[in-house]
C-alpha cells in the first residue's frame, strides 16, 4: 500500500460533535448514526471518532490505543513501553469483522501510568513525559502508531465510511460525555488507518473538514519544539498546535483560537475595545506561524469539553444547536437533527468566532 | 398532489420521484439530501425537514418552498424559478445564479449571491430578510441582493467584507449603514425614491409571501451599494 508521500490525491469531509455540560453520559451510537446524512461528504478512505469519559474505571491512566503492522512490532513496542510505564491493563480494542472494513492492522490499548523513577531522573512533568514518548513511537518505531494517547478518553478510527467504523469498533458499547466524529473525503495524502480523524496527543483530539494552505510553514515552526509530523497530513499539525498553546504555552482557548484563527490587520485596527485589539495585536506578532492559513473548520476535543472553530473566511460550513444541557456541532444542520430532532438555536459561527462547550466542573 | 416521504431515499431516489407526473410534490422528512430538484422545470415542491446542500442547483422553472431552515449553496447557477425558504441559510447561496429568485426569511451565511450574475432580461434576485454574514454579494456581477434586517438581535445587517470583488448588479441594504465599511470600488449611497421602483415589485411578493407591509418597509431609509465601473479589469487586459 503506498503511504504519505508516495502519492498524491487532489480532490471535502464531515464533523460533528455532540457534549453534555451536566456530563451525562451519551452511548457512541448517536455520534455514529450522525454521520449518516452526511454519507456523501465522505469517500470511504477514513472515518473516526473520540469519546470522553468512556474509561471511568481506568481514569487515572493514559490510555494509549495503538496500531501495529506485526506480532513482532507489537512485543518490541510493548517491551518499550515497559521499560517507561506501568501497564496496569492491556487488551485487544474489540472489533466486529464486517464486510465495509477490511485490512485492519492490529489494533490494542494499554492503560498505564509512567514510572516515577523515570519522570525524577528524566525531570519531566507527566503529560510533557507521555508526549515525548508518543512522538517518539510515532516517528521512530516503524510499524507501531499510538493513535491515542489521553486518560478517560479515547480515538477509533480506520479506513472506510464513519458509519461503518462506529459498528467496527462496537461504540454503542462506550458511555461518554462528549464525542467528536469525522468523516474522510482526503486531499492530499492516501487513506491509511493512522491517517483517518482524529488526530491526538495527549487528552487533545482534532477532527478537521478543509485543507489548510499553511500547513508546511506551520509544521516547520511546531517541529523547532520537539513535534514532529509524521503524515504530511494537514490536521496532525493542528493537534500539535493546540497542545503548544494550551498546554506548552498555557494560553487560554479563546487566545489559541486568536492565534490559528487570527482576524486581519485591518479588522483589529478597526476593534473599539483597545484592551482586545492590544491582545489580537500581540497574540498575532508572538505567534505568526502558527497562523492557520486555507479553508477549516475543527472540533478540538479535551478533558471536560470541546472547542469548535472555523477559519478567518469561513471557508467550511459549521453549525451549532442545543437542546437542554447538550450541545450538538455539525458540518449540516441534517446531522445535528439526526442526533436531536428537537434541536434549539440553531446557528452558524462566524470565522474566526470559537465555541467553547464545557462540562460543568465536578461533573466529568 | 404528490407526498413523498424522504426520511430513507437518497438524494438520486428522491430526484427520480420528483420527475414523476405530478407538478405538485411534497418531501417529507427530509434529512440532508443534496441536490434536491436540480436542473427541474414546471414543479411546485413543498420540502418538510432539512433539504441537504446545493438545494434546487441550475433550477430552470420550479418553485420550491422550504418550510425550515436550508444548508449551504441554495440555488447554486439557477437559472430561473423560486425558491422560497421559512428559516434561514447557511453559505454561498445562490452561488452564480443568473435568473430567478431566492426569497429568505431569516438569516443567511457566508458569501450569500457570491458571483451572481444578469443578461438582458435574466435578472437573478435575492432577498434576505434578517442579516447576512461577511463577503456578501462577492465578486457580484449582476442581479439584485436586497437585505432587510429584520432580526430581532443587535447583529449588524451584515458581516465584514461586503461587495468585496463586486462588478456588476445593485445591493440594497435597509438602513444607512454608517458602521459598515465597503470597499474602494463601490459607492454606498442612500437610495433614491426612483430606485425604490427598481424593487417595489419584489419587496411586494417578498412581503406577500412573509406577510410584511412592502409600505411600511420602503418608508425606511435604504443604502442602494454599485460598483463605480463597468469593467473593473480593463487596465489589466489589452484594449481590443
Amino acid at each position: 500500500m503506498k503511504l504519505e508521500g508516495q502519492v498524491r490525491i487532489p480532490s471535502g469531509c464531515a464533523i460533528s460533535a455532540a457534549i453534555s455540560k451536566n456530563g451525562n453520559k451519551m452511548s457512541g451510537e448517536m455520534i455514529t448514526n450522525s454521520m449518516k446524512p452526511m454519507h456523501d461528504r465522505s469517500n470511504g478512505l477514513g472515518g473516526g471518532f473520540a469519546g470522553y469519559g468512556i474509561y471511568p474505571e481506568y481514569k487515572d491512566f493514559y490510555a494509549f490505543h495503538m496500531f501495529f503492522d506485526s506480532r513482532g512490532t507489537r512485543k518490541e513496542c510493548e517491551a518499550f513501553l515497559k521499560e517507561r510505564f506501568e501497564i496496569v491493563h492491556s487488551e485487544i480494542i474489540p472489533t466486529r469483522k464486517i464486510p465495509a472494513i477490511t485490512n485492519e492492522p492490529i489494533i490494542w490499548r494499554y492503560f498505564a501510568a509512567p514510572l516515577k523513577s523515570v519522570l525524577v531522573s528524566l525531570q519531566l512533568d507527566e503529560k510533557e513525559f507521555v508526549a515525548k514518548t508518543v512522538i517518539k513511537i510515532n516517528a521512530e518505531m516503524s510499524g507501531a502508531y499510538v493513535f491515542s494517547s489521553g486518560k478517560n478518553m479515547g480515538a477509533f478510527k480506520a479506513v472506510g465510511f464513519p458509519e461503518d467504523v462506529g459498528v467496527f469498533y462496537k461504540l454503542e458499547e462506550y458511555e461518554g460525555y462528549s464525542w467528536t466524529a469525522h468523516g474522510r473525503y482526503p486531499t492530499n495524502t492516501p487513506g491509511w488507518w493512522g491517517g483517518a480523524h482524529p488526530f491526538t496527543l495527549l487528552d487533545y483530539s482534532v477532527v478537521h473538514n478543509g485543507e489548510i494552505s499553511s500547513y508546511d510553514a506551520n509544521r516547520r515552526f511546531i517541529e523547532m519544539f520537539g513535534y514532529k509530523c509524521t503524515l504530511q497530513t494537514d490536521t496532525e499539525v493542528i493537534t500539535y498546535i493546540m497542545d503548544y498553546l494550551l498546554r506548552v504555552q498555557g494560553l487560554t482557548l479563546g487566545e489559541a483560537a486568536s492565534v490559528i484563527a487570527a482576524p486581519f490587520w485591518s479588522t483589529i485596527a478597526a476593534k473599539t475595545d483597545f484592551d482586545d485589539q492590544k491582545k489580537h495585536t500581540y497574540l498575532r506578532t508572538m505567534f505568526p506561524s502558527l497562523l492557520i492559513t486555507g479553508p477549516f473548520s475543527i472540533v478540538l476535543g479535551f478533558e471536560g469539553g470541546l472547542m469548535a472553530l472555523n477559519d478567518r473566511l469561513k471557508l467550511r460550513s459549521m453549525v451549532v444547536g442545543e437542546k437542554d444541557d447538550r450541545v450538538f456541532i455539525s458540518s449540516e444542520e441534517a446531522a445535528i437533527r439526526s442526533m436531536e430532532p428537537n434541536a434549539e438555536n440553531i446557528w452558524s459561527p462566524a470565522g474566526g468566532e470559537p465555541v467553547v462547550v464545557k462540562v460543568k466542573e465536578g461533573a466529568f | 398532489m404528490q407526498i413523498i416521504d424522504a426520511a430513507n431515499l437518497d438524494y438520486r431516489t428522491l430526484n427520480e420521484a420528483l420527475r414523476g407526473a405530478e407538478t405538485d410534490y411534497i418531501a417529507k422528512d427530509c434529512r440532508g439530501q443534496r441536490f434536491i430538484a436540480a436542473g427541474m422545470s414546471d414543479i411546485n415542491l413543498t420540502i418538510e425537514g432539512i433539504p441537504g446542500n446545493t438545494l434546487g442547483a441550475y433550477l430552470n422553472n420550479a418553485n420550491i418552498t422550504v418550510n425550515a431552515n436550508a444548508q449551504d449553496a441554495v440555488g447554486d447557477t439557477m437559472n430561473e424559478g423560486k425558491i422560497l425558504i421559512h428559516g434561514n441559510i447557511g453559505d454561498a447561496a445562490g452561488y452564480a445564479m443568473r435568473g430567478g429568485k431566492i426569497y429568505v426569511k431569516g438569516n443567511a451565511g457566508y458569501r450569500a449571491g457570491i458571483h451572481m450574475k444578469a443578461y438582458k432580461d435574466k435578472i437573478p434576485v435575492m432577498i434576505i430578510g434578517g442579516y447576512a454574514g461577511s463577503f456578501l454579494g462577492e465578486y457580484q456581477a449582476g442581479g439584485v441582493i436586497i437585505v432587510l434586517g429584520l432580526h430581532k438581535d443587535n447583529k449588524r445587517i451584515v458581516g465584514n467584507f461586503p461587495c468585496t470583488g463586486m462588478h456588476g448588479g445593485k445591493m440594497f441594504l435597509r438602513g444607512r449603514c454608517e458602521d459598515i465599511s465597503f470597499p474602494k470600488q463601490v459607492t454606498a449611497r442612500r437610495a433614491a425614491p426612483d430606485e425604490f421602483d427598481e424593487i417595489r415589485e419584489y419587496l411586494s411578493e417578498y412581503c406577500s409571501d412573509f406577510s410584511y407591509s412592502a409600505d411600511e418597509l420602503l418608508s425606511d431609509p435604504f443604502t442602494v451599494v454599485t460598483p463605480d465601473s463597468k469593467n473593473p479589469y480593463k487596465q489589466m487586459y489589452v484594449a481590443n
